[in-house]
C-alpha cells in the first residue's frame, strides 16, 4: 500500500470507534469482578437483624460487648437515675452533644441518645479506627482524664466518649459511637438491626 | 576445542538463533558495566532479590499447608508450626524475610537518596523502585491477616476502617473492602488471593521492569559520576567492570553469605523479634470483640502509623480522621517526585553542600523517631513530636527545590575515586 492510499481521516475514526467500544467493554466485563467484593448473600443473611433478651440486665451494667448485629460488638447499658442525671452536665466537653451528626436513627436523636431513657444502645467501635473502646462507668480521676465522670474509653488512641457515646473534644474520634437501628420487641426483648415497623 | 566444546558451541548456536540467550547474558551479566567504586551500600538491590526468592519459594510450600479461612486459618498455622515436618522453619524463614524485605529495601532506598541515583537518567527506575515499595506494603498487610490472630484481626479492622475516613464514599468503600460490615473469614479470602497470586505477580513484573530500566541507563555510583564518558578503545567504560563475574562473585557473593548468616541468627534464635516481628497479641485466635491494648503495626510501617495518628485536629470542615489518611498517603506518595525536586547540579551527597547534608541527616532521624513512637501509646508529648518529625519529614522533600539550588557544592572529579 503507497502512502498515498492512506485515508488519515477514515483510520482516526476507525481507531477512535474502536477505543471507545473496547472501554466499554472492559468498563463492562469490570462490573462482575468490582461486584463479586460486595457482601455476598450469606454475609447479608449473617447481618440480618438480631433479638437480644435485656431482662437480666441491671442498673449500671453493661450488656456486652456481644457479638450481636452484623458480627459487630454491641453495648447494651442500663443507665441508673444517676448516671442520667450526671450525662448532660459537661456538654461543653463534648463535640457534637446535641447528636447533630447522622450517627443515630431519628428516634435516638434526644439528650440520652436512646428510645427509653435509662436504655443505651451502641455499636461499640471506635469511629476513629475501629477499635472497641472500654467500659469506664465509674467516677473518679483516670490518667486519661481528671474529671472522669463516667463513659467509654478507647485505649487504641485515647478517644474519650460519655454514657451516651457523645465524643468529647480534642481526640482523635471524629463523631459519637453509632446507635443501630432497634426497636423493643417487647419489654425485656430488643431487636437490633432494623427500625420498627420496617419490613 | 575440544570435542565437548565443540558440541556445547553448536547447541548454543542452535538456540541463539531461536532465543537470545547469549546475548542477554552478555547484555545484563558479562558485559553489563558496573562503576568499579561500588560500596556497602550496593550490596541491597541484590539482597532484595535473594530476599524476595525466599518469600515466593516459602511462600509457595506455606501454601501447601495453610487454610484460608476464618474458622481454619489459626489451627493451620498452628499445625503447621507443630505437626508438619520442617513447617515452623518455613514459617520462620518467611516471617524473618518479611521483616529482612522491608530492612534491605529500606537500605537501598536510603542509598538512592545518598548518592543522587533518582537524578537524570534514572527517574523511571525511582519510580518504579517507590512501586515496589508500595506493592511491597501492600503484600506485607495482606499477609498479615492470613494467621487470624488478634494483632491481624485488630490491624485488618483499622487499616481498612482508614478508608472510611474518606468522606461520602467512605464507609461504603470499607465495607466493599471487606466484604463484609466487619473483617471476617470473607475478608481473609480475599486477602489471601490478593497475598499470594495478585501482588506477588505485580511485584515480579515491577521487579524485572526496574533491574531493565537500570541495564538500560546504567548504574550510579558513590561519587555520581557518569562512567560511559570515560571509553576505552573497545566502547568499554575505563571505569566500569563486567557485573558477572566480577559483582557477582567479588562483591555480591560475599555479601550473601554475611546476610543470611545474620539472617539464620535471627530466624533460628529470634524468630519473633522479641514480639516486634512476631507480635504477642497474635499467639491468640483473632477475637471481634477484644481489642489489644496496643495496636501497633510491625516495625516496618511503624513510621508512616505516627504520621497517621499525629493528624489530631480536623480543617477546612474535614474530621481529623482523613487528615491522617492524607498525611500517610503523601508521606508515602512524595518520594516518587524526588527526581524533579532535587535541583542540585551533583548527584552524590560527597559532592552536595552542606544543607543537603544536614537535611538528609534530620530527615533519617525523624524516620527513626517516627518508627519508634509508632509502637508506644499515643501521649500528648509523644504525638506533639510525632507532628514535628512529620513536618520534618516533609519539608526534607517540599524544601529540596529551594536548599539544593542555594547551597555552594563541590567540584566532582573527572573519574570515580576509590576510598
Amino acid at each position: 500500500m503507497s502512502e498515498k492510499s492512506v485515508n488519515t481521516g477514515r483510520r482516526n475514526f476507525l481507531i477512535g470507534a474502536t477505543s471507545v467500544v473496547g472501554a466499554a467493554g472492559v468498563v463492562g466485563v469490570a462490573v462482575p469482578f468490582v461486584g463479586s467484593w460486595n457482601p455476598s448473600a450469606k454475609a447479608l443473611a449473617a447481618g440480618a437483624p438480631v433479638k437480644i433478651d435485656i431482662s437480666r440486665l441491671t442498673e449500671g451494667e453493661i450488656l456486652g460487648p456481644i457479638p450481636a448485629w452484623r458480627d459487630m460488638p454491641i453495648f447494651v447499658v442500663k443507665r441508673s437515675e444517676d448516671m442520667l442525671g450526671r450525662l448532660n452536665s459537661k456538654n461543653e466537653r463534648l463535640a457534637d452533644p446535641d447528636s447533630e451528626r447522622p450517627q443515630q436513627p431519628e428516634y435516638a436523636k434526644n439528650d440520652t441518645r436512646s428510645i427509653r431513657p435509662d436504655l443505651l444502645v451502641l455499636v461499640g467501635l471506635c469511629t476513629h479506627l475501629s477499635c472497641s473502646p472500654k467500659y469506664r462507668p465509674a467516677i473518679q480521676p483516670e490518667d486519661y482524664d481528671e474529671e472522669w465522670i463516667g463513659g467509654f474509653f478507647c485505649p487504641c488512641h485515647g478517644s474519650k466518649f460519655d454514657l451516651a457515646g457523645r465524643v468529647y473534644s480534642g481526640v482523635p474520634a471524629p463523631s459519637n459511637l453509632e446507635v443501630p437501628p432497634y426497636f423493643y420487641e417487647s419489654d425485656s426483648i430488643i431487636v437490633i438491626g432494623k427500625d420498627e415497623g420496617a419490613a | 576445542m575440544s570435542a565437548i566444546q565443540d558440541s556445547f558451541k553448536n547447541v548454543m548456536d542452535w538456540v541463539d538463533a531461536r532465543l537470545p540467550v547469549t546475548e542477554t547474558y552478555e547484555k545484563h551479566l558479562s558485559k553489563y558495566y558496573a562503576p568499579k567504586n561500588f560500596n556497602f551500600w550496593y550490596f541491597f538491590g541484590v539482597l532484595a532479590v535473594v530476599v524476595l526468592v525466599n518469600q515466593l519459594l516459602t511462600g509457595i510450600w506455606l501454601t501447601m499447608s495453610y487454610v484460608p479461612s476464618a474458622e481454619g486459618a489459626f489451627a493451620s498455622v498452628e499445625y503447621i508450626m507443630r505437626d508438619v515436618e520442617y513447617g515452623w522453619m518455613l514459617r520462620y524463614m518467611h516471617s524473618t524475610g518479611a521483616s529482612a524485605f522491608f530492612l534491605v529495601v529500606y537500605l537501598h532506598m536510603f542509598r538512592g537518596l545518598a548518592y543522587g541515583s533518582y537524578q537524570k537518567p534514572r527517574e523511571l527506575i525511582w519510580i518504579l523502585g517507590m512501586l515496589i515499595y508500595v506493592a511491597l506494603m501492600a503484600e506485607g498487610f495482606f499477609g498479615y491477616l492470613l494467621p487470624w490472630g488478634n494483632m491481624s484481626f485488630w490491624a485488618g479492622q483499622v487499616i481498612v476502617s482508614l478508608a472510611g475516613a474518606i468522606p461520602v464514599v467512605g464507609a461504603d468503600l470499607a465495607t466493599w473492602v471487606r466484604g463484609d460490615f466487619n473483617i471476617s473469614g470473607i475478608t481473609l479470602n480475599r486477602f489471601f488471593a490478593l497475598h499470594v497470586v495478585l501482588i506477588p505477580l505485580v511485584l515480579i513484573v515491577l521487579v524485572f521492569l526496574h533491574i531493565l530500566a537500570l541495564h538500560e541507563v546504567g548504574s550510579n555510583n558513590p561519587d555520581g559520576v557518569d562512567i560511559k564518558k570515560d571509553l576505552d578503545e573497545d566502547g568499554k567504560p575505563v571505569d566500569g567492570i563486567p557485573f558477572h563475574p566480577a559483582y557477582t562473585i567479588g562483591h555480591d557473593l560475599p555479601a550473601i553469605v554475611g546476610f543470611l548468616f545474620l539472617f539464620c541468627i535471627v530466624m533460628f534464635y529470634y524468630p519473633d523479634g522479641g514480639g516486634y516481628l512476631i507480635e504477642h497479641p497474635n499467639y491468640e485466635p483473632a477475637n471481634p470483640l477484644k481489642t489489644p491494648d496496643l495496636i501497633a503495626p510491625v516495625w516496618y510501617y511503624t513510621p508512616f502509623y505516627s504520621m497517621l495518628r499525629a493528624a489530631t485536629f480536623p480543617l477546612f470542615g474535614l474530621d481529623a480522621k482523613f487528615w491522617g489518611l492524607v498525611v500517610m498517603a503523601g508521606a508515602i506518595a512524595l518520594p516518587a517526585v524526588l527526581p524533579w525536586l532535587d535541583k542540585s547540579p551533583v548527584k552524590s551527597i560527597r559532592y552536595k553542600g552542606m544543607g543537603s547534608k544536614i537535611f538528609l541527616f534530620v530527615f533519617i532521624v525523624s524516620f527513626f523517631i517516627l518508627g519508634y513512637l509508632g509502637v508506644q501509646h499515643p501521649t500528648p508529648v509523644r504525638t506533639l513530636i510525632a507532628q514535628i518529625c512529620t513536618a520534618i519529614y516533609f519539608g526534607y522533600f517540599l524544601l529540596m527545590p529551594w536548599y539544593t539550588s542555594v547551597e555552594k557544592t563541590k567540584p566532582v572529579p573527572d573519574r570515580v575515586t576509590m576510598r
